[in-house]
C-alpha cells in the first residue's frame, strides 16, 4: 500500500468515525492542538488503526509520533 | 427560613413532552402525554415496548460529531438543558462561570447504555478492544463533569444518586450550599437517559413497570385504580439557582424561591416504601419546617405518584397523616402522568414544574386518572389543568433505596 493511500485511509477513519472536520486532516495536522485528539482520543485512534490495518501498535511506537504525517508513516511501515 | 434566601433564575429542559421550558409547560396544561412506542431500540421480545423518550434531538447537530460522540446521551441531554438555564438566567454560556458557581446533579443509573455497550465489546471481541472513553461515560458523575468543563464550573460539585429522588437532593443539597454561603449560585438539576433493552428487562423482572403497550399515552395513570406501575422516561432538567442578593444585584428575573428541603431514608425495604410512607412523611415535614412555614400554607404538592400500586398508595396516606383534614383541601397532582417516570431526573422537573405553578397561576393535571380508588381520596387534579393562586407548594420524590426527598418552593 502505497503512503497516500494509507493516507486516504487514515483520514477516512478520522472523518467518519471520530467526527473531525475533513479540512483539518492534513498530514502536517498535528493530533493534539489542530484535531483536538486527547490522550483518551489517542487510545480510539489507535483502534481504529488496528483494527482498520489487521496490525498490533505498542505504546512505545507511539511515543514518536504528534502528527498525521508521522502516524501515516508508521502504519505504513508496519503494513 | 434562612438569612440567604434562595430562589431560581433560570430553566432548561429537554424531556418527552419537548425540548423548551415554554412546550413542556404548556403541554403540561393541556394534559398532553409525551409516551409513546420506543423508537431509540428494537423492542422485539421485550415485556415492554414503551417509554417516554426525547424527540428531534440530535446530539451530532447540537454540539458537533466529534465532541458529541465522547459523551454518552444523558450527558447531552445535561448540556443541552444546562445551556438553555443558564441562557434563560441572562448569564453568558462563553464565558467560565468560575469558583463562585457550584454544580449538583443527580442522576439514577448514570451512562448504563455505555456500560452496555463495553460488556458486550468485551465478550464479542476481548478486553483490548472496549472503547477507551466507556469509564469517562458510564460512571455517574460523567454529567456533573462534563457540564461543568463546557461551562467553566469551578466551585464544588455533587453527584447525587438516590435513584428516583437524585435530583430533588441535588436541588435540596444545592440549596444547602448556597444558605451556608459556600458559593452564591449552583447549578442544579437532574438527567437520566437510562431507557435500554437491559433495564426495561431488569425493571420489568421486579413488576415495577406498566405493561399497556397497546395504548403507551394511558398507560401511565397514578392514583387510578387500575394502575399498573411505572412508565421509564429519559430527559433532563436544570435550575440555576442563587442568593436573592446576587439574582438582584445583576438585575435577574426570579420564578420562585427555595424555601424548604427535607431529606430522610426508609431504612425499611430496597424497593417497597414503609408502611403508610411513614419516611416520606418524615421528608415532607422537615421540609415545612426548614422552611418555616405551617403545613396549611401548602397548597399544591406535585405527587412522587409514579403509577405503582405501592407507592400512590402508601404516598397518599403519608399526606393525610400530615395534612390532616387540610389534605383534602390541597391540589395534588403526579405529572409523571404525562412525562413518565424520568427517574434520577424527575426531582428537578418536577421542582421547574412547582415553579412554573407558583409564578403562572396554574396547576397542571394527572391525566389518565379515570376510575377512582378508595385508597386514594384525595384530590389529583384529575385530567383537567386547574387556575389557582398559590404561595407555597411542595414536591414529593422518592427512590429505590428508602431515599426521600421533599422540597418547598415559595411564591416570588
Amino acid at each position: 500500500m502505497e503512503t497516500n493511500e494509507v493516507f486516504e485511509k487514515v483520514k477516512g477513519l478520522f472523518v467518519e468515525d471520530l467526527g473531525i472536520d475533513e479540512s483539518k486532516v492534513t498530514m502536517d495536522a498535528k493530533l493534539e492542538e489542530d484535531l483536538e485528539i486527547d490522550s483518551l482520543g489517542i487510545v480510539e485512534v489507535v483502534m481504529a488503526f488496528e483494527d482498520e490495518f489487521g496490525i498490533e501498535i505498542d505504546d512505545e511506537e507511539l511515543s514518536d509520533v504528534s502528527t498525521v504525517g508521522q502516524a501515516v508513516n508508521l502504519l505504513h511501515s508496519k503494513i | 427560613m434562612s438569612m440567604r434566601r434562595v430562589v431560581v433564575t433560570g430553566l432548561g429542559t429537554i424531556n418527552p413532552l419537548g425540548n423548551k421550558v415554554s412546550d413542556s409547560w404548556e403541554k403540561l396544561l393541556n394534559g398532553v402525554s409525551g409516551i409513546d412506542h420506543i423508537n431509540l431500540f428494537d423492542t422485539e421480545n421485550l415485556p415492554v415496548t414503551f417509554a417516554g423518550e426525547v424527540k428531534n434531538f440530535d446530539a451530532n447537530e447540537y454540539m458537533g460529531k466529534q465532541y458529541a460522540r465522547k459523551l454518552d446521551r444523558s450527558a447531552h441531554l445535561s448540556i443541552f438543558a444546562t445551556e438553555q438555564a443558564l441562557k434563560d438566567a441572562g448569564l453568558d454560556t462563553e464565558t467560565r462561570l468560575g469558583s463562585n458557581v457550584g454544580i449538583v446533579f443527580g442522576t439514577g443509573i448514570g451512562g448504563i447504555a455505555a456500560t452496555e455497550d463495553a460488556v458486550r465489546v468485551f465478550d464479542s471481541r476481548g478486553p483490548s478492544r472496549i472503547n477507551p472513553l466507556a469509564i469517562t461515560q458510564l460512571m455517574p458523575n460523567s454529567s456533573t463533569g462534563q457540564v461543568a468543563i463546557k461551562f467553566g464550573i469551578e466551585g464544588p460539585s455533587l453527584t447525587i444518586t438516590t435513584a428516583c429522588a437524585a435530583s430533588a437532593n441535588a436541588v435540596g443539597e444545592a440549596k444547602n450550599l448556597i444558605e451556608n454561603g459556600i458559593v452564591d449560585m449552583v447549578v442544579a438539576g437532574g438527567t437520566e437517559s437510562g431507557t435500554t433493552p437491559m433495564t426495561i428487562a431488569a425493571f420489568s423482572q421486579i413488576r415495577a413497570l406498566s405493561t399497556k403497550n397497546d395504548t403507551p399515552s394511558e398507560a401511565c395513570s397514578p392514583f387510578d385504580k387500575n394502575r399498573d406501575g411505572f412508565v421509564m422516561a429519559e430527559g433532563s432538567t436544570v435550575l440555576i439557582m442563587e442568593t436573592e442578593e446576587s439574582a438582584n444585584s445583576r438585575g435577574a428575573k426570579i420564578y420562585g424561591y427555595v424555601d424548604g428541603y427535607g431529606a430522610t431514608t426508609d431504612a425499611h425495604h430496597i424497593t417497597a416504601p414503609a408502611e403508610g410512607g411513614a419516611g416520606a412523611l418524615r421528608a415532607m415535614e422537615l421540609a415545612l419546617k426548614d422552611a418555616g412555614i405551617e403545613k396549611n400554607k401548602i397548597e399544591y404538592i406535585n405527587a412522587h405518584g409514579t403509577s405503582t400500586p405501592a407507592n400512590d398508595k402508601n404516598e397518599t396516606l403519608a399526606i393525610k397523616e400530615l395534612f390532616v383534614e387540610h389534605a383534602y383541601d390541597l391540589q395534588i397532582s403526579s405529572t409523571k402522568s404525562m412525562t413518565g417516570h424520568l427517574l434520577g431526573g424527575a426531582g428537578a422537573f418536577e421542582s421547574m414544574v412547582c415553579l412554573l405553578s407558583l409564578k403562572n397561576n396554574k396547576i397542571p393535571p394527572t391525566i389518565n386518572l379515570n376510575t377512582p380508588d378508595e385508597e386514594c381520596d384525595l384530590n389529583y387534579t384529575p385530567n383537567i389543568s386547574v387556575d389557582k393562586e398559590i404561595s407555597f407548594a411542595m414536591s414529593n420524590s422518592f427512590g429505590f433505596g428508602g431515599h426521600n426527598g421533599v422540597l418547598v418552593f415559595g411564591k416570588y
